[in-house]
């Protein structure tokens, strides 16, 4: 069954909304359909993991990375599906700004009917061609109607 | 004749070595914020994560958020790498624990987890063992589990780019 945009919107709305981790930390969907996700997360002085730099630590984005995988695993598995992370690598290419948003883009791009393939990155302010961190990983794909 | 100097009182032995841990987990927010405290036996390193229902990422299962279960173990990790790297000095007495300054940290690479069962809504524990730790590079494994050490819920192998030593 084809989903329509507005139903795809508020199924990922509600999917962020209703994760606790993911909601302590601020994450904030931006865009979700066709495997893609966006998420935003904004800075926060009790996520600091260099007390030096005052820069995030890497388990947050390592967060935003997952739940972002998350969403667009689900925007492209049939409705009512589930999914969970089987694993995830995070390279972190350079610190993230301290004081500024970050945002994960994640991409599933390929899915067979158990195992969906994500690749995402994140930047920070608006420099989307200068991540601070990629991922890639693999997630589980289960239930909903074939 | 002396022979080999007296040693410390068991209770001085210990206080420097938690002021030292206490002091490089008390510098670090996200520690805090994620619940995280250690269980030092010697130089082992126990991480706990308590549970709390802000670290839930499915609340219908329920089970842990991967990224609460990633965060735990790359905290675990670091902490770790830090306290082996401090060690010498924590005994040599090199580091003033009353007043140890501000503890340069590693930064982390590469960090891959592997979820290998979903984390349970109950306290977890881990323990990182340092594979490699060069002048500039360490390679650390970390494994945690709830209630059985022998039935881990997820594993995870990180690269850390270690800080200058002063």
């Amino acid at each position: 069954m084809a989903l329509s945009e507005a139903d795809r919107q508020r199924i990922a709305r509600q999917f962020i909304e209703a994760i606790p981790f993911s909601r302590a930390l601020g994450m904030e969907l931006k865009e979700v359909g066709e495997g893609v996700a966006v998420i935003s997360m904004p800075w926060n002085e009790a996520l600091v993991g260099d007390p030096e730099t005052g820069v995030i630590h890497g388990g947050a984005v390592s967060a935003l990375m997952d739940t972002c995988g998350g969403a667009a695993v689900l925007s492209a598995a049939p409705d009512g599906g589930a999914t969970a992370t089987l694993d995830l690598r995070i390279d972190y290419m350079r610190a993230a700004r301290p004081g500024a948003v970050i945002t994960a883009r994640a991409e599933c791009h390929h899915m067979t009917r158990t195992v969906a393939f994500v690749r995402a990155s994140a930047w920070d302010d608006d420099a989307a061609d200068r991540p601070v961190a990629t991922a890639h990983g693999a997630f589980t794909v289960s239930g909903g109607a074939a | 004749m002396s022979g080999r100097p007296r040693p410390e009182p068991v209770q001085a032995v210990k206080q420097r070595r938690d002021t030292a841990l206490r002091a490089l987990i008390g510098q670090v927010p996200m520690i805090g914020y994620m619940g995280v405290t250690f269980d030092r036996r010697g130089d082992e390193l126990t991480a706990v994560m308590g549970f709390d229902e802000k670290l839930i990422g499915n609340p219908f299962l329920p089970a842990l958020h991967g990224g609460a279960t990633a965060t735990f173990l790359e905290i675990a990790a670091i902490v770790e790498l830090s306290f082996q790297a401090m060690w010498d000095d924590i005994e040599s007495g090199r580091l003033d624990p009353e007043a140890p300054g501000r503890i340069a940290m590693p930064k982390t690479i590469d960090f891959t987890v592997d979820y290998l069962r979903s984390g349970l809504p109950r306290d977890a524990y881990a323990r990182a063992r340092v594979n490699r730790s060069g002048r500039r590079y360490a390679s650390v494994h970390v494994e945690a589990w709830q209630d059985n050490r022998d039935r881990l819920f997820a594993q995870a192998t990180a690269h850390f780019l270690m800080p200058p030593r002063g």
